[in-house]
């Protein structure tokens, strides 16, 4: 049995430096088969992706291995050939169609385009009929009035077909989807999903989907290749990927994801994995794993087929990884509120973003503020922290109204409050040493000695399980996770009583972003600490919220206990929410 | 530190760089080298170069080389403080503008689309000529001239930094204004400052100089650059190293100057990008 498209022995380098950034990648492809490559940032996943097209980034090559699409091999074709392939036999979908579509042409002449390179001898009244076939296809609304407007009068969703569109236009045989839902809100993701879903089956065409989210791929992927520094590590079919992930990798990877049905906590994974010109002689995981013995760290480990269909790369493949104690979570504090808001109404210029807003938060509770973009969450955790001025009444604290700007806050108000940001890449200076940053607050709330202001920077990192001789280096040496320990631990010299956390996890890997939860919860039970947890990943609040209140258009529509809400969800919003997040079915038994 | 390094890794940088000091290093030290005093008269008007005076004489009798070599201190030192002046009240103009926004950015910057409106040169011309010709007024006055401009390109790049969570951040904590200002907001665009403060000397250089061929900056007998062009351009065809020397030298710190600040933008812009991701 030959499969219709076969990848072997991949091999992606540097021409600058000696490094490869991604070696010894095989695997096999059915028609109509869907494919999901996983991985963390920098483990070579979107290289992969680029390479079955031909391509690389500036300043990389293939330097070895074939890609074979029904027999032909496209990493031996001449530019010019290769050329008339992409779009003909392999398409791509790239992760922003924002910046894909060329926002000066009208998206049907873009379409248009692209079926009068590739299918000339079509004439012009069966182009159209093809273009409202794709329209079709992608489930938007057929006719003139799409195909006339302009990329930015479409929503991200919208664009997002429209680039699928233009991707399945010439009946493929292979299709790259570079994350495309990583921008999208959870409903919106669904529909596309379900549309390349569908798409895939109906022209049987086969589909790498290259994502960073387990939660998607379990849902949409026949078969799973995970990616970790550059080699697959574990290849197999969906359900056994992830109901018996034979590699620790993919075992610590799935504990890292939070469940929705909250029936497990979650547990990050130590350190990061290494860039291309630090990667152990050994194993590339062993530095991080548990199981690693001398073999792992000084031999690499060959591919082995511990049953049949599934390829694993490790010395210990099968062998379970220790269970990870879930740190014990606080019971909710009652009390008097710690913060509290009534009727609250706030606006940009004339219009008016959040509508009678009502929250509580008592002290030491952690309160989770869920919605999709748009929905005014970031605004209301704004107006709690000062920072968005134009709101009224003032929110109070411990019965007293708060002014409206920070800048109007006394001291003690200002401190009490602390407000850590969604992007750690622009909430440090990159002027400035980690130090440096920590020590903002303590200058500004603290009278201190200098020796005493050191022994206070280095205990508030240490508190975020960072090393305190990082002091003295800058942001750019550290990675998305360190920089965002830093940020909170920025946040936490001050010694507030309410944490306001925005979207503090987006920007980072799953792996990382459970470290960082771990690392909150264990805050909040050492500290007693009040927290806002404003997010869009649904499963993430079961980990760690007690109270879930969840925004739509500026308002607060269900707000009740996690448990409560996620179970028993009253207003149709929530449902429709929670409906549409990819759910792991079966990663909960595996790590249970 | 990092900067200059790797702005010296730049050929053309480093052919600025050895212009750049070989002039100034002659400016500053030239006094003590020169053979004679710049007000003594060695040899008959428009000499030809002789041992005595290789360059020869000016219109008046006095040693080309000793004038050279004197007159270079009064152009680089008032072109200097007219930079440092320009440079610190436009950043100023410029960081008020971007930090604030509103109505106070709106009248600074329109303000400053009046003062962009006059050509440099006329400016300084008009005041000097008016008040005559002192010496702190042609430093200010050109530093003035410069800060409508330094203020745009100073507020273009802070509007892109203010923007950035860090700046909330201290914002949150109830950092000063002069905090932010200053020590946020500053060290992030201090490369295209770097590349303006060359740009705006290498303008102020040739300002002062024009002031000075025009009469209204060091007055006769002392020795200065611009004024050396102005008084022997009448036997230019006779005796041209009064008038050859001085031009050499602006032209050639001009170049320098230029090919210097190119490297630094071209440098910064790498490290910038590294500082982002």
């Amino acid at each position: 049995m030959t499969a219709a498209i076969c990848v072997s022995g991949l091999r992606v380098t540097l021409d600058a430096a000696p490094f490869d950034i991604v070696d010894e990648v095989s695997f096999e492809m059915e028609a109509g088969e869907v494919v999901g490559l996983v991985g963390e940032s920098g483990s070579g996943k979107t290289t992969v992706g680029l390479a079955l097209l031909g391509h690389c980034r500036r300043g990389a090559r293939i330097a070895q291995g074939s890609v074979r699409i029904d027999g032909e091999d496209l990493l031996r074709l001449s530019p010019g050939a290769l050329r008339a392939k992409r779009g003909m036999i392999v398409a791509y979908v790239p992760q922003d169609p924002g910046t894909a579509l060329n926002p000066a042409l009208r998206v049907g002449e873009q379409i248009e385009e692209m079926l009068l390179v590739h299918l000339p001898r079509l004439d012009a009244a069966a182009r159209r009929e093809r273009m409202a076939e794709m329209l079709a296809d992608v489930k938007l609304p057929p006719g003139a009035g799409t195909l006339r407007r302009y990329p930015h009068q479409l929503s991200g969703g919208q664009q997002q077909r429209i680039a699928l569109a233009m991707a399945f236009a010439c009946r493929p045989r292979l299709i790259v989807l570079d994350e495309p839902t990583t921008g999208l809100d959870v409903t919106t993701q669904a529909h596309v999903l379900e549309t390349v879903r569908g798409l895939c089956a109906q022209h049987g065409v086969a589909a790498l989907y290259v994502s960073h989210d387990l939660a998607v791929v379990a849902g949409l992927a026949h078969r799973v290749a995970v990616m970790y520094a550059g080699r697959i590590v574990e290849f197999g079919a969906a359900e056994k990927i992830f109901r018996q992930p034979r590699h620790p990798y993919t075992q610590r990877l799935l504990r890292a994801v939070p469940d929705p049905a909250g029936r497990h906590g979650i547990a990050g994974i130590a350190g990061h994995a290494p860039a291309p010109s630090a990667r152990p002689p050994g194993c590339a995981f062993a530095p991080r794993c548990t199981l690693a013995d001398d073999r792992c760290r000084h031999s690499f480990p060959p591919v082995t087929e511990p049953a049949p269909g599934q390829q694993v790369r490790c010395w210990h493949a099968g062998d379970a990884v220790a269970a990870v104690a879930e740190p014990a979570r606080t019971a909710a504090a009652s009390g008097p509120p710690l913060v509290a808001i009534s009727h609250l109404v706030a606006s940009y210029g004339p219009q008016r973003v959040l509508h009678d807003i009502g929250l509580d938060i008592a002290q030491g509770e952690c309160v989770a503020l869920v919605g999709e973009s748009g929905s005014g969450k970031t605004t209301l955790a704004r107006c709690i922290a000062g920072l968005h001025a134009q709101h009224a009444p003032p929110v109070q604290m411990r019965g007293r109204a708060l002014a409206p700007s920070v800048r109007a806050r006394h001291q003690a108000d200002r401190r009490a409050i602390q407000y850590v940001f969604q992007n750690p890449y622009a909430s440090l200076n990159p002027r400035r040493t980690i130090g440096e940053s920590v020590a903002r607050p303590l200058h500004v709330f603290f009278d201190l000695s200098a020796p005493e202001m050191r022994h206070r920077v280095g205990a508030s990192l240490e508190r975020v399980a960072l090393s305190p001789s990082m002091a003295i280096r800058y942001p750019d040496q550290l990675s998305g996770g360190e920089r965002q320990r830093v940020a909170v631990a920025r946040a936490l010299a001050a010694e507030p009583e309410l944490l306001v956390c925005d979207e503090i996890t987006s920007a980072l890997d799953v792996s990382v972003q459970a470290a960082i939860i771990e690392l909150l919860i264990t805050l909040r039970r050492e500290m007693g600490l009040a927290m806002l947890f404003v997010t869009h990943n649904l499963p993430l609040i079961r980990t760690i919220a007690d109270r879930v209140a969840v925004m739509s258009a500026g308002r607060i529509v269900e707000l009740g206990d996690t448990a409560a809400v996620f179970d028993a969800p009253q207003a149709d919003y929530t449902r429709e929410l929670l409906a549409n997040t990819p759910e792991f079915a079966f990663a909960a038994e595996a790590v249970a | 530190m990092n900067l200059l390094r790797r702005t010296l890794g730049y050929g053309r940088a480093r052919i600025g760089f050895v212009i750049i000091a070989v002039i100034v290093a002659m400016a500053v030290v030239g006094p003590w080298l020169a053979p004679h005093s710049p007000t003594q008269f060695v040899g008959a008007p428009y000499g030809a170069p002789t041992a005595k005076a290789w360059f020869g004489t000016d219109g008046l009798g006095r040693d080309v080389l000793t004038r050279f070599l004197w007159g270079g201190r009064s152009v680089l030192a008032l072109s200097l403080g007219a930079t440092v002046l320009g440079l610190g009240a436009g950043v100023i103009i410029g960081l008020a503008a971007a930090y604030a926004r509103g109505w106070l950015d709106e009248v600074l910057m329109r303000l400053t689309d009046v003062a962009l409106a006059f050509p440099q040169i006329v400016l300084v011309l008009l005041l000097v000529s008016t008040l005559g010709p002192q010496l702190w007024l042609i430093v200010l006055t050109v530093g003035l001239a410069h800060a409508p401009r330094v203020a745009r390109v100073t507020r273009a790049a802070a509007l892109e930094v203010v923007e950035r969570d860090f700046i909330k951040s201290a914002t949150a904590l109830g950092e000063s204004t002069w905090h932010i200002l200053g020590a946020e907001l500053l060290p992030n665009i201090s490369s295209p400052l770097l590349v303006e403060f060359g740009l705006r000397l290498t303008y102020s250089i040739g300002i002062i100089a024009a002031v000075g061929f025009m009469g209204f900056g060091l007055q006769p007998p002392a020795a200065d650059w611009g004024l050396m062009i102005n008084e022997n351009r009448i036997g230019l065809t006779i005796q041209p190293w009064p008038v050859l020397l001085p031009v050499i030298a602006i032209g050639l710190l001009t170049v320098g100057m230029n090919l210097f600040t190119d490297g630094i933008a071209r440098a910064s812009i790498g490290i910038d990008r590294g500082m982002e991701r």
